[in-house]
């Protein structure tokens, strides 16, 4: 479903994604783990059509984010790390112009829209402004306008961030089970490890750009001689923080993106 | 074709729910339009100009839809800073699309408050030469409006936050606004300014507007007309490319 070959990402001198390479199969739900300024980000833009990749190739449902971009877009939805909605909408038009925006017709709109809102518990709020909205039913019915579509892959960058351990809890069952009933590929990122290990089939671990284990949470523990998942991600990964190089590769990042514009 | 529509459709229903804004962008307008309106009367009559209510209210109405149409474009910035710009731009639509469903929503936003500006102006004793204007005042409203929508987009497109707001505000807008002749005649000006005025593509705005509903123009509306036009086109195709470049 997703293929990723030696894709390198480059932001002027600073090297966010160095030379990695997986594959995430149908019907997978697939954790995608690093510290802070990993390049966790930077590979979900890449393969969002977001941004084209310095080298290498990617491939979405046999499609090529940079080369068939309008096309690759139909095939995945995408809950970003920072939330997207439109506030001064409701819930029902938020998703109403998320259907318009990716051409499903009118009558399957509505129907799918319904069904998706009542499965996230949200129908009742249909037509409530999202500024009344609590955090967890924001991020719920991203995920829902997400689905909207009827993708192939859903990407979550993040999603649980900043939400209290119900609604955590509560959105992962509601993705788990949209996963088993329509067979969505999954791609998702989080620093919660717990979460990581209940709900995805296999892991990937990303530092420093590169790829530095790939398999199932069990794997990941026996290849470290660790009886959790989050000691296995302290061994692969090292336990200084990152926060330091993050915001410096973040600042090298953003003072790249503006020389760019002025020239 | 329906991205467009759904986007249009936004900008209208954004503006019908907020009516705090609808009554604080017609506050400044109505300022001009009753203190001015009424305070200079007096002086403007004994000039020899006649009613300066009469001189003012296609000016105010001009504002008016600047004011709007500036402020619609450049919400874009609040979009990038809620989020929502990312939806419309990860979408499989083309980016000239969103682009086009925005300039036309804000620019119908705009000619809405212009008109609400043009009933007011009515009842405060406004009268129009005659109501066969009408027609061709409603096209100078729609090419003010599209003037400055794109160029509210172009702007909107090219900072990264919310912090150039007030810059353009005060250094762009402002002297958009005083320089157009919304206030004052631009017969016998000082050479200077009535070059500066001549390069304002909103005295082209206030002037046909004028000659819609006074029938008084002191460019003339073919003029007007040409100038708006292209103008119009220009920033049409300045805010597209600019919003081509967004990194999502």
């Amino acid at each position: 479903m997703i293929r990723v070959r030696n894709v390198v990402k480059k932001f002027g001198q600073v090297t966010a994604v160095d030379g990695i390479s997986f594959e995430v199969r149908t019907g997978e739900i697939f954790a995608f783990l690093g510290p802070n300024g990993a390049g966790k980000t930077t590979t979900i833009r890449m393969l969002t059509t977001l941004l084209p990749p310095t080298s290498g190739t990617l491939q979405l449902n046999g499609l090529d984010p940079v080369a068939q971009r309008a096309e690759a877009r139909k095939h995945f939805g995408i809950v970003f790390q920072d939330p997207s909605l439109d506030q001064d909408l409701t819930a029902w038009e938020n998703m109403d112009l998320h259907g318009a925006l990716y051409h499903v017709p009118g009558a399957a709109r509505r129907e799918r829209a319904e069904m998706l809102l009542r499965l996230f518990d949200l129908w009742e709020r249909r037509d409530a402004p999202v500024k009344e909205f609590s955090g967890g039913m924001r991020r719920r019915l991203e995920i829902a306008r997400g689905l909207l579509h009827t993708p192939k892959i859903l990407f979550l960058d993040e999603p649980t961030l900043g939400l209290d351990p119900q609604s955590r809890n509560q959105l992962w069952a509601h993705v788990k089970r949209l996963n088993e009933e329509e067979g969505v590929t999954v791609f998702l990122t989080t620093h919660y490890m717990d979460e990581a290990d209940r709900v995805a089939h296999r892991i990937a671990v990303i530092d420093h750009g590169r790829l530095v284990a790939v398999g199932s949470s069990r794997e990941l523990q026996e290849r470290t001689g660790t009886h959790s998942l989050e000691d296995a991600f302290i061994a692969l990964t090292g336990a200084s923080i990152r926060d330091e190089g993050a915001s410096a590769a973040d600042r090298m990042r953003q003072a790249a993106r503006m020389w760019r514009r002025r020239t | 074709m329906s991205a467009i529509y759904i986007l249009w459709l936004r900008e209208l229903k954004k503006y019908t729910r907020s009516r705090t804004q609808i009554v604080a962008s017609l506050g400044q307008p109505l300022l001009y339009l009753f203190v001015l309106g009424f305070g200079f009367g007096p002086v403007f009559r004994r000039a020899g100009e006649g009613s300066y209510l009469q001189f003012v209210a296609p000016g105010v109405i001009g504002v008016t839809i600047l004011f709007t149409s500036i402020f619609s474009g450049m919400s874009l910035l609040w979009d990038r800073q809620f989020g929502f710009l990312k939806e419309t731009l990860v979408a499989p639509v083309p980016r000239m699309h969103v682009m086009l469903g925005r300039t036309l929503g804000g620019a119908t936003v705009a000619m809405l408050q212009g008109t609400l500006m043009a009933v007011v102006c009515l009842i405060a004793g406004f009268r129009p030469a005659s109501l066969a204007a009408a027609p061709l005042g409603a096209v100078f409203m729609l090419l003010i409006a599209l003037v400055f929508v794109a160029l509210g987009v172009s702007i909107g497109a090219s900072l990264q936050d919310l912090q150039g707001f007030q810059l353009i505000m005060n250094f762009l807008v402002m002297p958009i606004f005083f320089l157009s002749g919304a206030l004052f005649p631009l017969n016998n000006l000082p050479a200077a300014l009535a070059a500066l005025t001549r390069l304002d593509p909103m005295s082209y705005g206030v002037d046909g507007l004028r000659a819609a509903l006074l029938g008084a123009a002191h460019f003339g509306v073919g003029t007007d007309l040409a100038v708006l036009a292209t103008v119009a086109a220009t920033l049409l195709w300045l805010g597209a490319w600019r919003f081509s470049k967004i990194e999502a």
